[in-house]
Parts: C-alpha cells; structure tokens; sequence
C-alpha cells in the first residue's frame, strides 16, 4: 500500500501543475481581485489569437519546419540503423555509444558547436571559398535551412536508436524467403523489411516531431526574424511582453491543436500493441 | 543478422557519425586557439581554460546547476521507482490511467509547454501559501518532474522483465516484503537505477528552457548563463567549456560501455555455466 499511496499523491500533486494549468480558467486565480473580469479576458484572448496573424504563422511555420526535419531526420537516420542491426554484437554496442554519446553531452553547447562551423566566417564557408566553390560566403545564419539542419542535427539519435531497436529484432529468415521466391533485394526491403520496421519509424517520427515543433533554442541562436516559431513566440509573449495570459491561451491551442492527437494517437497505438501481444 | 552490411550503408554510417561528431571537434579546436575570431587560427593556447576558470559567475552557475542535477535526480529516482512498481505489481488500482497518463505526459510535451505550466502552479501555490518562492529549490521541484517520467519508464521495463518468484521464495523462507524486494528484486532493478540516474543527472544539468521558467532572481544556472552569452556572440570560454562537457561524458560513457561489455559478457558466462 506504501507503494502505491507514496507515489500515486506525489504524481497527483504533479498532475495539477500539468493538467489543472492548461485550463484556461486557472490564471485567473493569478489576479485574485479580478475575478469576473479576467473570465472575460480570456475568450478575448484566443480571439487575439486568431485575428494577429503571427500566430497563425508560426503554428504553420512550426509545423512544416518539424514535419521536414522529420522527414530528413528519417532519410538520414533510416540506413544508419540498418546499417548498425547488421553488423556483429560487438560492433553494435559500440556504434550505439557513438551514436548516443553526442546526446549527453549538452544540448545547448551542440547547439553552439553547430553555429561555429555554419557562420559567416566559419569553417563551412572556408572550406568551400578554399575549394573555390564561392567566391562570396554564404549567409546560412538565420535562414530556414539553417533552423532545419541544426534540428536534424540534434535529434538525428533520437531517430536512430528506435530504429534500431525494430531492425535489429527483424527475422533474417525472411529475407531469405523473399530472396528465394524470386524478389530482388528492393522489392524484399519494401515489402519485408519496411512493413515491420515501420514502429520503429513512427516511433523515431515522434521523438523528432515532438521536441522539434516546441523547439526555442535553435529558432532562437540559429533562426532569422522570419523563422518565427511557436516555442520562441510563447517565450517572447511570456518574457519579452509579460502578457501571460496570451501566452497560456498560445500554449493551451498549441497543446490542442498539435501534441494533443500525437499522444492521443500513441496511446491508442500502444493500446493496440497490448491487445496484440 | 551479423554479416558485413553492404557498402553502400556503412557510407551513410559513417557519413551520419561524422556529421554528428565534425561540430564538436571544430569547437575542441577553436577551444585552443589563442585568436577570440572564429576561422582565425591564432596560435595554440590555453587562455580560454585559464578565463573560464577565474569566470566567477560562470563557476558559480556550474556549481549551482550541479547541485539542482544531483538533487533533483535522486529525488526523480525514488519517486520514479516508487511510480515504477505501483505500476508492475499493481495492474488494477483506482487512478492507474491517471497515473500512466502522468507519468507519460512530460515525455510528449514540448518543454516550453511543461516549463509555462510548472510556472503558473508555483505562482498559484506561492499566492495560495506565500510558499515556495522561486529560485533554486522550485528549479529542482520542475526538474524532479519530468526526470521522474523517464526514470518510471526505465525503472518499468526492467521491473517488468525481474522475476516475481524470486521475491516470493524470499517470502516463504520468512522475510517480510519490504526485505524481500530489497534482497531479490533491488540488486535486479540496480542497473536501471543506475542508468535512470545518470540520465535524470544529464537531463536536468542540460536543461534551459524549464529552469528559465521557474527559476527566480539570483538563480541562474549554468545553461542560463550559456545562453545568453551565446546569444550576444562568440565567447571562446564557452568552447573551453563545452571541451571540458565533451571530455567528462566521453570517458564517462567509454567507462559506462565497457562496464556493461563486461557484465554482458559475465552473464554470457553464467547462462553457459547454467546449462551444463
């Protein structure tokens, strides 16, 4: 019973900082005075949420930075996990730490680690005026390629360690079988190989998707004036404009709008696995 | 699956790694170098290292941040253990969804949303009770929560995969539960306590955006105080500093890699003395 009461009122406890807070209605409780007029307030502010295009925007912008960096994260990610299932046991271990060792070290200083090589006078662009490939530097800082590469950059272990964990269970055998009734190795790979590495890669696409569409610190270093994403607009509401109940009406429609189905959609997925299993 | 891949895969591989790894080893060579320019090479020099280190507030942020991320990782373990086995031996209790559904939501949350959420139950709670003020201990109250989820998530595998027999034999030769579960299943779980730590450790020392969020005047941790030097330009201590990141977790993970290696390789021996 300790064991179950012990953790069950700590996590109770922490569920009302994450669930009670959503709800609009809790900031209210911030001007204890003004009861009925901050009701009032907040409709208005999803009102202004809809009619100041920024945020419109960059809810867009956000999604279709994420959902590229997804894509490339997985065409990157994809033949590397394939590649790290097919070696030996030993191998595996290792390539595996090489794979997650950029991962604890910090986030933030890979972040710099990055900026240092794509700015103006970094080692990129000397290469290439070396090689005589341009003749001016490129301008990469504050462009949306830039945001785009540095996430991929980021989170490509968070693709690759999934993936692996699907191929690596794969039965060889068949393979074989696909071999042996005549498919070539491509036909084999989409029909076999893809089909049942495929939780590997929705799993992969979430642990990207998710972290890259809040993302603030890369729009933020990296990222131009008009690569406004919705981590950076909320934190700027939050900070720079102290509006604090805009920014909790941007992270409320954020939470609905985008995370919302995703965890909705993992949870049934993992329902369907157990009914499976 | 243990032949040679194919060339055309280990390309990629190592195309891949070396993309992971080019940055950090431009920044461990810009750590050296005597010019603040970067894509300046002034010369070898180890300045940066001796400015980094007479960096009072920096230092100070350093000690901070690893002060929050020892507390507040053992902090996450317990609770996380304790959340772990409320879940594996309890499959039917009132509030298990509730309970699942918590420990999963910071996983899937973007951190800004976790950090703004944490921040407005602490203002609610210090306008409630004039408690807690916010500064280091809120930092690691907003951390303890979502270190928890990842050590509930390993914690439970590994739980999942230990056997209960165990436990109960124990309990027929007389040991009460609570001795029971420390002297059969702990030394099981022990790994993944381990590991859960060191990860809750890293987690917390990294992080940003939620600190900003609940942390209050005076408490600024040490990516806090990154952050905005990076943000204003080029600060070659950082590089310095980012080496010194790079050489601690390098070591501690060869030392991790070979520690599991060995004791992969002591049960291989165990199982192959088992069947004879």
């Amino acid at each position: 019973m300790v064991f179950f009461l012990v953790p069950f009122g700590f996590a109770l406890a922490i569920s009302f900082a994450e669930t009670a807070i959503r709800v609009p209605p809790y900031t209210d409780v911030l001007s204890i005075d003004h009861h009925h007029l901050h009701l009032l307030l907040k409709a208005d502010n999803y009102r202004y949420l809809l009619t100041d295009p920024v945020y419109v925007l960059s809810y867009l912008y956000s999604l279709k930075t994420a959902f590229f960096s997804t894509l490339i994260c997985l065409a990157i990610g994809y033949p590397m996990a394939y590649a790290i299932a097919r070696t030996s046991r030993g191998t595996q271990t290792l390539l595996l730490l090489v794979i997650i060792l950029p991962f604890w070290t910090s986030f933030l200083l890979r972040v710099y680690a990055l900026e240092g090589i794509i700015r103006e006078h970094g080692l990129l662009n000397q290469a290439l005026l070396w090689l005589g490939l341009i003749h001016q530097p490129l301008k990469l800082m504050h462009t949306a390629a830039v945001v785009c590469i540095s996430i991929v950059y980021s989170y490509l272990p968070f693709m690759v360690l999934p993936l692996f964990a699907t191929l690596e269970k794969l039965d060889r055998s068949l393979l074989e079988a696909a071999a042996d009734l005549g498919s070539p190795p491509w036909r084999a790979f989409l029909d076999v190989t893809l089909p049942l590495s495929m939780p590997g890669v929705i799993a992969g696409s979430m642990l990207v998707f998710i972290p890259a569409i809040g993302e603030f610190v890369i729009p933020t270093l990296l990222g131009g004036a008009d690569n406004l994403m919705i981590g950076r607009v909320l934190w700027d509401e939050f900070f720079g404009n102290r509006d604090w109940p805009v920014a909790s009406a941007v992270a409320v429609v954020f939470l609905v709008l985008l995370v919302g189905p995703i965890a909705l959609y993992q949870h049934y997925q993992r329902k369907d696995l157990e009914v499976a299993a | 699956m243990s032949e040679r891949p194919p060339g055309l895969l280990l390309t990629f591989l190592g195309i891949g790694i070396a993309l992971l790894y080019l940055p950090m080893l431009v920044m461990i060579g810009y750590s050296f170098n005597a010019s603040p320019l970067v894509g300046i090479w002034g010369g070898f020099s180890g300045q940066w290292y001796r400015e980094l280190v007479q960096n009072a507030q920096l230092m100070s942020a350093a000690w901070l941040s690893l002060r929050i991320a020892f507390l507040a990782a053992t902090a996450a373990m317990v609770l996380g253990t304790l959340a772990a086995i409320a879940l594996v031996r309890f499959q039917v209790f009132r509030g298990r969804f509730l309970l699942t559904a918590m420990v999963n939501a910071p996983l899937v949350m973007p951190e800004i949303i976790t950090g703004i959420t944490q921040l407005l139950l602490l203002i609610s709670m210090l306008h409630l009770f004039g408690w807690p003020h916010r500064g280091m201990f809120t930092i690691v109250l907003a951390h303890v929560t979502f270190c928890t989820a990842y050590v509930t998530i390993t914690v439970q595998s590994r739980l999942a995969s230990a056997d209960r027999s165990l436990e109960e034999a124990a309990m027929d030769l007389g040991a009460g539960p609570v001795r029971a579960f420390i002297d059969t299943t702990l030394p099981i779980i022990t790994p993944a306590l381990a590991s859960s730590w060191l990860l809750s450790f890293t987690l917390s020392l990294d992080d940003l955006v939620i600190s900003s969020f609940v942390s209050g005047p005076g408490a600024s941790t040490l990516p806090m105080i990154i952050f905005s030097k990076v943000k204003l330009g080029v600060s070659p201590d950082v590089n310095a500093l980012a080496t010194l990141v790079i050489g601690v977790v390098g070591v501690g993970v060869v030392i991790a890699g070979m520690l599991m290696r060995r004791a992969d390789q002591q049960r291989q021996r165990d199982l192959q003395l088992a069947a004879q």
